[in-house]
Protein backbone atom coordinates (compact mmCIF):
# COMPACT_ATOMS: atom_id res chain seq x y z
CA UNK A 1 0.00 0.00 0.00
CA UNK A 2 1.38 3.78 -0.59
CA UNK A 3 1.62 5.95 1.88
CA UNK A 4 -0.07 9.21 0.35
CA UNK A 5 1.44 12.58 1.75
CA UNK A 6 -0.30 14.97 0.34
CA UNK A 7 0.49 18.60 -0.83
CA UNK A 8 3.76 18.99 2.47
CA UNK A 9 4.97 15.45 1.60
CA UNK A 10 8.24 17.63 1.44
CA UNK A 11 8.59 19.00 5.08
CA UNK A 12 7.16 15.10 6.41
CA UNK A 13 9.78 13.55 4.61
CA UNK A 14 12.62 16.19 5.25
CA UNK A 15 11.75 15.46 9.37
CA UNK A 16 12.29 11.86 8.98
CA UNK A 17 15.51 12.56 6.71
CA UNK A 18 16.61 14.67 9.35
CA UNK A 19 16.38 12.34 12.27
CA UNK A 20 17.63 9.81 10.47
CA UNK A 21 20.87 11.82 9.22
CA UNK A 22 21.34 12.87 13.05
CA UNK A 23 20.77 9.24 14.72
CA UNK A 24 23.47 8.08 12.15
CA UNK A 25 26.20 10.63 13.33
CA UNK A 26 25.57 9.84 16.60
CA UNK A 27 25.86 6.24 15.85
CA UNK A 28 28.95 6.55 13.89
CA UNK A 29 30.58 9.64 16.42
CA UNK A 30 30.28 6.28 19.08
CA UNK A 31 31.79 3.50 17.08
CA UNK A 32 34.41 5.82 16.12
CA UNK A 33 35.26 7.05 18.98
CA UNK A 34 35.25 3.72 20.72
CA UNK A 35 37.21 2.70 18.03
CA UNK A 36 39.67 5.46 18.34
CA UNK A 37 40.01 4.56 22.43
CA UNK A 38 40.79 1.58 22.24
CA UNK A 39 43.59 1.87 19.70
CA UNK A 40 45.32 4.49 21.47
CA UNK A 41 45.31 1.88 24.57
CA UNK A 42 46.62 -0.52 22.33
CA UNK A 43 49.35 1.65 21.22
CA UNK A 44 50.05 2.67 25.32
CA UNK A 45 50.24 -1.36 25.75
CA UNK A 46 52.99 -2.04 23.02
CA UNK A 47 54.66 0.70 24.40
CA UNK A 48 54.45 -0.98 27.77
CA UNK A 49 52.70 1.31 30.05
CA UNK A 50 50.15 -0.73 32.58
CA UNK A 51 47.50 0.18 34.53
CA UNK A 52 48.32 0.84 38.37
CA UNK A 53 46.39 -2.54 38.93
CA UNK A 54 49.07 -4.50 37.00
CA UNK A 55 46.64 -5.30 34.34
CA UNK A 56 46.85 -4.55 30.68
CA UNK A 57 45.87 -1.47 29.03
CA UNK A 58 44.00 -2.79 26.33
CA UNK A 59 42.13 -5.33 29.41
CA UNK A 60 38.49 -3.99 28.78
CA UNK A 61 35.38 -5.93 29.00
CA UNK B 1 24.72 -6.21 42.38
CA UNK B 2 24.24 -2.99 44.00
CA UNK B 3 24.43 0.57 42.34
CA UNK B 4 27.61 0.86 44.92
CA UNK B 5 29.24 -2.07 42.69
CA UNK B 6 28.58 -0.49 39.84
CA UNK B 7 30.24 2.67 40.31
CA UNK B 8 33.45 0.82 39.57
CA UNK B 9 34.23 1.55 36.09
CA UNK B 10 35.82 -1.96 35.11
CA UNK B 11 32.64 -2.95 36.25
CA UNK B 12 30.87 -1.02 34.87
CA UNK B 13 32.13 -2.11 31.56
CA UNK B 14 31.56 -5.33 31.94
CA UNK B 15 27.78 -5.09 32.51
CA UNK B 16 27.70 -2.91 29.86
CA UNK B 17 28.97 -4.88 27.51
CA UNK B 18 26.86 -7.59 28.20
CA UNK B 19 23.65 -5.23 28.10
CA UNK B 20 24.21 -3.45 24.70
CA UNK B 21 24.06 -6.29 22.22
CA UNK B 22 20.27 -6.58 23.80
CA UNK B 23 19.35 -2.89 23.95
CA UNK B 24 20.46 -2.29 20.48
CA UNK B 25 18.18 -5.10 19.51
CA UNK B 26 15.63 -3.59 21.62
CA UNK B 27 15.95 -0.41 19.94
CA UNK B 28 15.68 -1.40 16.41
CA UNK B 29 12.76 -3.57 16.68
CA UNK B 30 10.88 -0.76 18.54
CA UNK B 31 12.28 1.64 15.88
CA UNK B 32 10.97 -0.83 13.48
CA UNK B 33 7.49 -1.24 14.70
CA UNK B 34 6.80 2.55 15.53
CA UNK B 35 7.91 3.92 11.67
CA UNK B 36 5.58 1.12 10.57
CA UNK B 37 2.90 2.28 12.62
CA UNK B 38 3.84 5.98 11.95
CA UNK B 39 3.53 5.80 8.37
CA UNK B 40 0.26 3.99 8.51
CA UNK B 41 -1.42 5.90 10.80
CA UNK B 42 -4.49 7.95 9.65
CA UNK B 43 -4.18 11.70 8.82
CA UNK B 44 -5.73 14.54 11.30
CA UNK B 45 -8.97 15.80 9.82
CA UNK B 46 -7.29 19.30 10.38
CA UNK B 47 -3.64 18.63 9.72
CA UNK B 48 -3.99 15.99 7.02
CA UNK B 49 -0.60 14.04 6.72
CA UNK B 50 1.81 16.51 8.48
CA UNK B 51 0.71 14.48 12.03
CA UNK B 52 2.93 12.23 10.78
CA UNK B 53 5.82 14.69 12.08
CA UNK B 54 4.44 14.34 15.51
CA UNK B 55 5.68 10.93 16.01
CA UNK B 56 9.05 12.18 15.23
CA UNK B 57 8.85 15.44 16.92
CA UNK B 58 7.43 14.59 20.20
CA UNK B 59 9.43 11.78 21.44
CA UNK B 60 12.63 14.58 20.33
CA UNK B 61 11.09 17.03 22.59
CA UNK B 62 10.41 14.65 25.37
CA UNK B 63 14.05 13.67 25.50
CA UNK B 64 15.33 17.27 25.15
CA UNK B 65 14.12 17.40 28.41
CA UNK B 66 14.41 14.05 29.89
CA UNK B 67 18.18 14.02 28.52
CA UNK B 68 18.88 17.24 31.15
CA UNK B 69 17.00 15.56 33.79
CA UNK B 70 19.82 12.48 33.64
CA UNK B 71 22.24 14.63 33.43
CA UNK B 72 21.35 16.79 36.89
CA UNK B 73 20.67 13.53 38.69
CA UNK B 74 23.95 13.01 37.65
CA UNK B 75 25.33 16.32 38.61
CA UNK B 76 23.80 15.81 42.45
CA UNK B 77 26.03 12.38 42.31
CA UNK B 78 28.79 14.76 41.20
CA UNK B 79 28.59 17.03 43.31
CA UNK B 80 26.49 15.53 46.62
CA UNK B 81 28.24 11.82 46.54
CA UNK B 82 31.16 12.17 44.24
CA UNK B 83 30.19 8.94 42.58
CA UNK B 84 32.53 8.02 39.67
CA UNK B 85 30.60 7.60 37.08
CA UNK B 86 28.22 10.21 37.75
CA UNK B 87 30.28 12.91 35.62
CA UNK B 88 30.89 10.34 32.84
CA UNK B 89 27.26 9.93 32.60
CA UNK B 90 26.43 13.58 32.79
CA UNK B 91 29.41 14.41 29.84
CA UNK B 92 27.89 11.67 27.55
CA UNK B 93 24.84 12.10 27.81
CA UNK B 94 25.05 16.62 26.80
CA UNK B 95 26.09 15.69 22.92
CA UNK B 96 23.51 12.76 22.76
CA UNK B 97 20.95 15.90 24.34
CA UNK B 98 21.80 18.77 22.30
CA UNK B 99 21.02 16.09 19.28
CA UNK B 100 17.75 15.57 20.10
CA UNK B 101 17.15 19.38 21.08
CA UNK B 102 18.41 20.42 17.82
CA UNK B 103 15.77 17.50 15.87
CA UNK B 104 13.02 18.69 18.06
CA UNK B 105 13.57 22.55 16.83
CA UNK B 106 13.99 21.49 13.41
CA UNK B 107 11.50 18.87 12.75
CA UNK B 108 8.77 21.65 14.66
CA UNK B 109 9.90 24.22 12.44
CA UNK B 110 9.24 22.01 9.68
CA UNK B 111 5.54 21.19 11.20
CA UNK B 112 5.42 24.98 11.84
CA UNK B 113 5.59 26.32 8.51
CA UNK B 114 2.24 24.50 6.94
CA UNK B 115 0.23 24.67 9.84
CA UNK B 116 1.36 27.61 11.70
CA UNK B 117 2.30 29.36 8.30
CA UNK B 118 5.77 30.40 9.78
CA UNK B 119 9.34 28.45 10.48
CA UNK B 120 9.96 30.13 13.60
CA UNK B 121 8.07 32.55 16.36
CA UNK B 122 9.84 33.78 19.48
CA UNK B 123 7.11 32.92 21.65
CA UNK B 124 7.80 31.09 24.94
CA UNK B 125 7.93 27.26 24.47
CA UNK B 126 10.23 28.04 21.26
CA UNK B 127 12.42 30.35 23.05
CA UNK B 128 12.74 28.22 25.60
CA UNK B 129 13.56 25.29 23.84
CA UNK B 130 16.06 27.36 21.88
CA UNK B 131 18.00 28.60 25.32
CA UNK B 132 17.85 24.83 26.23
CA UNK B 133 19.81 23.94 22.56
CA UNK B 134 22.36 26.57 23.80
CA UNK B 135 22.69 25.34 27.37
CA UNK B 136 23.32 22.11 25.78
CA UNK B 137 25.72 23.63 23.50
CA UNK B 138 27.80 25.98 26.16
CA UNK B 139 27.97 22.96 28.28
CA UNK B 140 29.45 20.90 26.23
CA UNK B 141 32.36 23.92 25.10
CA UNK B 142 32.73 23.94 29.03
CA UNK B 143 34.11 20.21 29.08
CA UNK B 144 36.37 20.68 26.04
CA UNK B 145 37.84 24.20 28.26
CA UNK B 146 38.77 22.55 31.25
CA UNK B 147 41.14 19.79 30.29
CA UNK B 148 41.01 18.33 33.87
CA UNK B 149 38.32 16.10 34.13
CA UNK B 150 37.47 16.86 37.85
CA UNK B 151 37.39 19.97 37.79
CA UNK B 152 35.17 20.50 34.93
CA UNK B 153 32.80 18.46 36.09
CA UNK B 154 32.28 20.24 39.14
CA UNK B 155 31.50 23.54 37.02
CA UNK B 156 29.39 21.51 34.84
CA UNK B 157 27.58 20.35 37.41
CA UNK B 158 26.79 23.78 38.87
CA UNK B 159 25.62 24.64 35.52
CA UNK B 160 23.49 21.87 34.50
CA UNK B 161 21.43 22.29 38.09
CA UNK B 162 21.30 25.79 37.51
CA UNK B 163 20.12 24.68 33.98
CA UNK B 164 17.53 22.79 35.30
CA UNK B 165 15.05 25.75 36.35
CA UNK B 166 14.48 25.77 32.87
CA UNK B 167 12.36 22.57 32.48
CA UNK B 168 10.13 23.49 34.04
CA UNK B 169 10.05 26.81 32.44
CA UNK B 170 9.73 24.83 29.15
CA UNK B 171 6.81 21.99 30.63
CA UNK B 172 4.50 24.86 31.82
CA UNK B 173 5.37 27.67 29.14
CA UNK B 174 2.00 26.94 27.21
CA UNK B 175 -0.03 27.58 30.23
CA UNK B 176 1.64 30.68 31.30
CA UNK B 177 1.91 32.40 28.54
CA UNK B 178 -0.34 33.23 25.63
CA UNK B 179 2.17 30.92 22.97
CA UNK B 180 1.98 29.53 19.10
CA UNK B 181 2.51 25.81 20.58
CA UNK B 182 -0.58 24.23 21.56
CA UNK B 183 -0.84 23.32 25.13
CA UNK B 184 -0.26 19.77 26.45
CA UNK B 185 -2.02 16.75 24.53
CA UNK B 186 -0.68 13.76 25.71
CA UNK B 187 0.62 14.26 29.61
CA UNK B 188 -1.98 16.60 31.14
CA UNK B 189 -4.74 16.01 34.19
CA UNK B 190 -7.71 14.32 32.44
CA UNK B 191 -5.83 12.32 30.44
CA UNK B 192 -4.58 12.22 26.43
CA UNK B 193 -6.75 14.46 24.33
CA UNK B 194 -5.05 12.40 21.61
CA UNK B 195 -6.95 9.57 19.83
CA UNK B 196 -5.50 6.21 20.17
CA UNK B 197 -4.84 5.97 16.22
CA UNK B 198 -2.31 8.54 17.05
CA UNK B 199 -1.46 8.06 20.55
CA UNK B 200 0.05 4.32 20.01
CA UNK B 201 2.63 4.80 17.34
CA UNK B 202 3.48 8.11 19.50
CA UNK B 203 4.05 6.20 22.76
CA UNK B 204 5.45 3.17 20.53
CA UNK B 205 8.22 5.93 18.97
CA UNK B 206 8.78 7.39 22.44
CA UNK B 207 9.76 4.23 23.85
CA UNK B 208 11.61 3.60 20.93
CA UNK B 209 13.99 7.00 21.17
CA UNK B 210 14.21 6.44 25.09
CA UNK B 211 15.96 2.98 24.32
CA UNK B 212 17.96 4.68 21.73
CA UNK B 213 19.39 6.97 24.09
CA UNK B 214 19.81 4.95 26.53
CA UNK B 215 21.76 2.60 23.92
CA UNK B 216 23.81 5.78 22.87
CA UNK B 217 24.53 6.83 26.70
CA UNK B 218 25.88 3.21 27.74
CA UNK B 219 28.24 3.32 24.91
CA UNK B 220 29.08 7.08 25.36
CA UNK B 221 29.80 6.31 29.21
CA UNK B 222 32.00 3.71 27.90
CA UNK B 223 34.28 5.62 25.57
CA UNK B 224 34.49 8.55 28.10
CA UNK B 225 36.03 5.91 30.73
CA UNK B 226 38.45 4.57 28.28
CA UNK B 227 39.19 8.12 27.58
CA UNK B 228 39.97 8.63 30.62
CA UNK B 229 42.00 5.67 31.51
CA UNK B 230 44.16 7.05 28.54
CA UNK B 231 44.80 10.04 30.07
CA UNK B 232 45.63 8.71 33.10
CA UNK B 233 48.17 5.98 31.20
CA UNK B 234 49.67 9.03 29.16
CA UNK B 235 50.48 11.14 32.41
CA UNK B 236 52.28 7.91 33.51
CA UNK B 237 53.81 7.26 30.53
CA UNK B 238 55.01 10.81 30.87
CA UNK B 239 56.15 10.74 34.41
CA UNK B 240 58.17 7.88 33.69
CA UNK B 241 60.14 9.48 31.16
CA UNK B 242 60.66 12.47 33.27
CA UNK B 243 61.85 10.43 35.90
CA UNK B 244 64.26 8.66 34.14
CA UNK B 245 65.72 11.46 32.11
CA UNK B 246 65.77 13.09 35.44
CA UNK B 247 67.41 10.06 36.82
CA UNK B 248 69.81 10.04 33.42
CA UNK B 249 71.01 13.36 34.11
CA UNK B 250 71.86 12.98 37.71
CA UNK B 251 74.09 10.27 37.29
CA UNK B 252 75.90 12.14 34.23
CA UNK B 253 76.15 14.81 36.55
CA UNK B 254 77.78 12.67 39.46
CA UNK B 255 80.10 11.20 36.70
CA UNK B 256 80.88 15.07 35.45
CA UNK B 257 81.63 16.22 39.21
CA UNK B 258 83.44 12.46 39.72
CA UNK B 259 85.50 13.21 36.68
CA UNK B 260 86.62 16.93 37.81
CA UNK B 261 87.51 15.48 41.05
Amino acid sequence: MMISLGPYASFIVTSYAAAAIVVAILIGWVVLDYRNQTQRLRELDRSGVTRRSGRSAVDTP
Amino acid sequence: MTLIDLANPTRFLALSARVLPWLAAATVILLTIGLYQSAYAPDDYQQGATVKIMFIHVPNAWLSMFVWGVMSVASLGTLVWRHPLADVAAKAAAPIGASFTFLALLTGSLWGRPMWGTYWEWDARLTSVLILFLMYLGLMALWRAVEDPSRAARAAAVLTLVGAINLPIIKFSVDWWNTLHQPASVMRMGGSTLDKAFLIPLLVMAVAFTLLFVTLHIAAMRNEILRRRVRSLQMMQASRIAFSSDVGTGSRQENASKGAA
